[in-house]
């Protein structure tokens, strides 16, 4: 049933009523993030106020039993891993996309799609489980401790492989046939069009698609957890243990008090702080298109 | 200019891509089915868990995880297709009020999972006065789908040409009426893909859940009940109680059949429902 | 029925159900809260006394020890659960102990070496010994295993051997048991140490691993029962002040030779009746 007024030159201009309750559901969920913030910031507020902060980033090694919090490496241990992972998903969730839109079979599409919302939707502790059963002695043999930051970079990249491909995907499909008729015309081979007009046209959303996917790695806790080594080290090596900020804030949030609590939570504000500075720069640098 | 050499490299990777994400799946998959198959049974879907989840069944934890999933989705779908529509809508690209609004769900998806659960503990369960319940543990993960599933339909909605805004106008619609039947419907594979990952995410979460619908394995009897969710009863299994891991891989395939069983749902649902409504181009 | 009018139906039956609080008389329930090393056998606990007493409810979530410790005191929840014996600032609680949980090192059962003296287990997790040839073994890089700060399983382990964390030089830092089971048994050359009950069990299951004795006494739950094993740990549920009605008499139940079973299932040791 349409509901159409008889001329939308009526008085009662009935689409004023609708942007007020669409901007008051957009301003609740961006609410929803500052609600965090306060939490975080309210929890971390003993650290984070006093002038002990200094030490979270002076300190020689993460010891809270000792009062030493220095949690510098776990920062670069985040970082590595998330991009490594990027480094590695963003390509194949990429292709991925690709070969669902442009080359896969009409009976291959549908499966492919729920393989990758299977990906989706494994718990992180299966793949945390599977990296460390199967994984981690693979890697073992090879470089010995086997738990270490490649282990963690495989086992992300696999979990947000998923949210690039499908969100790609979708990017994809929203490119109108116009602009892809008109490479084809213009004598464009596949390659051609795929990577000199799709992918263009789409760069928006596909970029914020993998900075979905970061922010995913950044914040992903039991399946680093199980697979990274969880050794308190500058990530020097690929082989080397690493623990990140997640999995210090899992592993010692149970048992925490005091200032080693507000810590922990200091460890979450600073990600999602991160994530922000990320989130930012990457709306600076993308122009997103309009297709039309 | 690419040239036909250039043509069957990039298709030779591309498809090396596909073949690669599926069988790492397969890999994957052929695990649980090894570790789990023998414990899986009809029975196991339907009695409860005893001896802490060694034997008995899921059922209490299947209930539940649905009864969860339902809280979460009835939240955040609602909300996030009235934000994205007001984002794809009502501001310009550049608006300084939309890109803060972009801007809060790009780091709402950065927060890690176990301070989404300490939140949710402290906001939904203490200051909410819910406890630990489903209601609590749904809300939060409500929060936690809604930034990838708003940008997912954002997008989806942008990408819709003008003209049917301009045809729709031309017919003499109000912009509800558009939007309800003409701009959602013709966005419906995008929204669809953003359910899919929010479900999936939804699924996948256990440190969120530990704290706001807790541990709890007995049947609900409301939503204000604490209940298991299937990912924390595989986690309890396979790295808390000793002996549990046939359990556990056996449970992790129960969930993927579930993810299939709701995705091919979803699917189905776009594809007859909303798609019927329109011409397609 | 169209589709949409399919879908309002459902909504509203699901609405329907959702909202449905059961007009059940109130129950007695009981919460606890804490570690998660005891919320399986709590859970189990719980069931048998819900099943000898209709009408209660027992609730358990997990947490982890400080949380059940804290939840004690603040009265969020009823009983605490902590998988450790009280420290001297929470004296202003009382702890129950319903059972015992022994600690032993494990290796994996491809790794030729028997036994380790205490001075060289140290020497081990010091890094001063870091070849198993240096021990009796292959040779071979050691890949030592320890536990996350804060579990009381490290506090153990630190308090017997005399060692600080900051003087473990470890490859693998492992949160739950199970964890450091499955590090160990995937990797021939690590060491790790476990609660001896669950390791017990998945060697019985076929898991790769083998319990090493430690000062020459056996690792096995008889020893930890008897008392003669070195290394063990209290599993307690703590309340504020002296429990009264039904938390009195859930604490008197598990405390009780009547659990015995579910104690022994859990693989801890129960109290010595």
């Amino acid at each position: 049933m349409i509901w159409s007024k008889p001329s939308s030159l009526s008085r009662w201009h009935d689409d004023r009523w609708l942007a007020p309750p669409l901007a008051l559901l957009a301003a609740v969920a961006a609410l929803i993030l500052l609600l965090v913030l306060a939490f975080l910031l309210s929890e971390a507020w003993p650290v984070v106020n006093g002038d002990g902060w200094w030490r979270f980033f002076s300190n020689e090694g993460w010891y809270p039993l000792e009062g030493r919090f220095g949690l510098l490496p776990m920062l670069w241990a985040s970082l590595a891993a998330a991009f490594g992972a990027v480094l590695l998903a963003a390509p194949l969730g990429l292709a991925g996309a690709i070969f669902t839109r442009f080359y896969a079979p009409p009976f291959i599409v549908k499966p492919f799609r729920i393989v990758l919302a299977l990906l989706a939707g494994i718990p992180s502790v299966v793949y945390g489980l599977w990296g460390l059963t199967v994984l981690v002695p693979l890697i073992a043999r090879w470089q010995p401790p086997g738990a270490s930051l490649f282990t963690a970079i495989l086992i992300l990249a696999l979990m947000i492989l998923p949210t690039v491909a499908l969100t790609s995907a979708s990017a994809l499909n929203s490119v109108p046939r116009s602009l892809l008729h008109g490479a084809a015309a213009l004598g464009l081979i596949r390659t051609g069009i795929v990577l000199g007009v799709a992918v263009p046209a789409a760069r928006g959303a596909i970029l914020g698609g993998i900075l979905l996917a970061t922010a995913r790695a950044l914040g992903e806790t039991m399946a680093v957890l199980m697979v990274a080594g969880n050794v308190v080290q500058n990530p020097t090596g690929l082989f080397e243990p690493v623990r990140v900020l997640t999995a210090n804030i899992a592993l010692e949030m149970s048992y925490a008090t005091g200032v080693h609590r507000a810590g922990l939570f200091a460890s979450g504000l600073m990600l999602t702080l991160l994530v922000l500075a990320l989130a930012w720069l990457a709306a600076r640098i993308v122009r997103r298109t309009h297709y039309a | 200019m690419p040239s036909h050499a250039m043509d069957r490299a990039f298709t030779c990777a591309i498809w090396s891509a596909a073949v690669l994400v599926t069988s790492a799946f397969l890999w994957l998959l052929g695990d649980l089915v090894w570790h789990g198959m023998a414990h899986l049974s009809w029975s196991f879907l339907v009695s409860e868990p005893m001896n802490a989840g060694r034997s008995g069944g899921i059922a209490p934890i299947l209930v539940s995880t649905l009864l969860i999933l339902a809280v979460a989705l009835a939240a955040a779908v609602p909300l996030g297709l009235g934000a994205a529509a007001w984002l794809a809508e009502y501001t310009r690209r550049d608006g300084a009020l939309g890109q803060a609004v972009r801007l809060s769900l790009d780091v709402l998806a950065g927060v890690p999972s176990i301070i989404f659960g300490l939140f949710g503990n402290v906001f939904f369960s203490v200051f909410l006065g819910l406890g630990f319940s489903m209601l609590s543990g749904g809300l939060t993960l409500a929060c936690m789908i809604l930034p990838i599933f708003i940008r997912t339909c954002e997008a989806g909605l942008s990408a819709v040409s003008d003209d049917w805004r301009h045809g729709a106008a031309a017919l003499g619609m109000t912009r509800a009426a558009a939007l309800w039947h003409i701009l959602l419907p013709a966005a419906a594979s995008a929204i669809v893909a953003g359910l899919m990952l929010g479900i999936g995410r939804a699924t996948a979460e256990t440190a969120a859940l530990i704290f706001t619908s807790g541990y709890v394995d007995r049947m609900p009897e409301s939503l204000s009940d604490s209940g298991r969710a299937l990912a924390v009863h595989i986690y309890d299994l396979s790295m808390n109680v000793t002996g549990g891991d046939g359990a556990a891989y056996a449970s992790a395939l129960v969930l993927i059949v579930l993810i299939v069983a709701i995705n091919t749902g979803a699917l189905a649902l776009s594809d007859r429902w909303w798609t019927r409504r329109i011409a397609t181009s | 029925m169209k589709p949409s009018q399919w879908v309002r139906a459902l909504i509203t039956v699901i609405g329907l159900v959702g909202i449905a609080v059961a007009a059940q008389a109130a129950d007695d329930k009981l919460v606890l809260t804490g570690s998660s090393t005891i919320a399986p056998l709590a859970l189990e606990i719980g069931k048998r006394f819900e099943k000898l007493n209709p009408g209660v409810r027992v609730d358990v979530q997990s947490g982890g020890s400080s949380r059940g410790v804290a939840d004690a005191r603040s009265g969020l929840a009823d009983i605490g659960m902590a998988s450790r014996a009280l420290k001297p600032e929470e004296n202003d609680l009382m702890a129950h102990t319903i059972a015992m949980d022994g600690v032993g090192v494990i290796l994996n059962s491809g790794n030729p070496v028997q036994a380790l003296s205490d001075e060289q287990i140290k020497a081990i997790y010091t890094g001063r010994i870091r070849n198993w040839k240096e021990v009796g073994g292959n040779d071979a890089r050691i890949t030592v295993v320890n536990k996350a700060e804060g579990h009381s399983t490290l506090e153990l382990f630190l308090h017997h051997f005399a060692l600080k964390n900051s003087e473990i030089k470890a490859d693998v830092v492992i949160g739950d048991n199970e964890q450091g089971i499955k590090t160990v048994a995937g990797n021939p050359v690590a060491i790790g140490y476990v609660s001896i009950g669950t390791a017990e069990f998945d060697a019985a299951q076929g898991t790769p691993i083998k319990l090493l004795p430690m000062a020459g006494v056996a690792a096995t739950v008889a020893n930890v029962r008897d008392g003669r094993f070195p290394l063990s740990r209290p599993l307690n549920l703590v309340t504020k002040d002296t429990p009264s009605g039904l938390a009195k008499r859930f604490i008197d139940f598990a405390r009780s030779d009547k659990v015995n079973d579910l104690v022994e299932a859990q693989f801890f040791v129960p109290l010595a009746r």
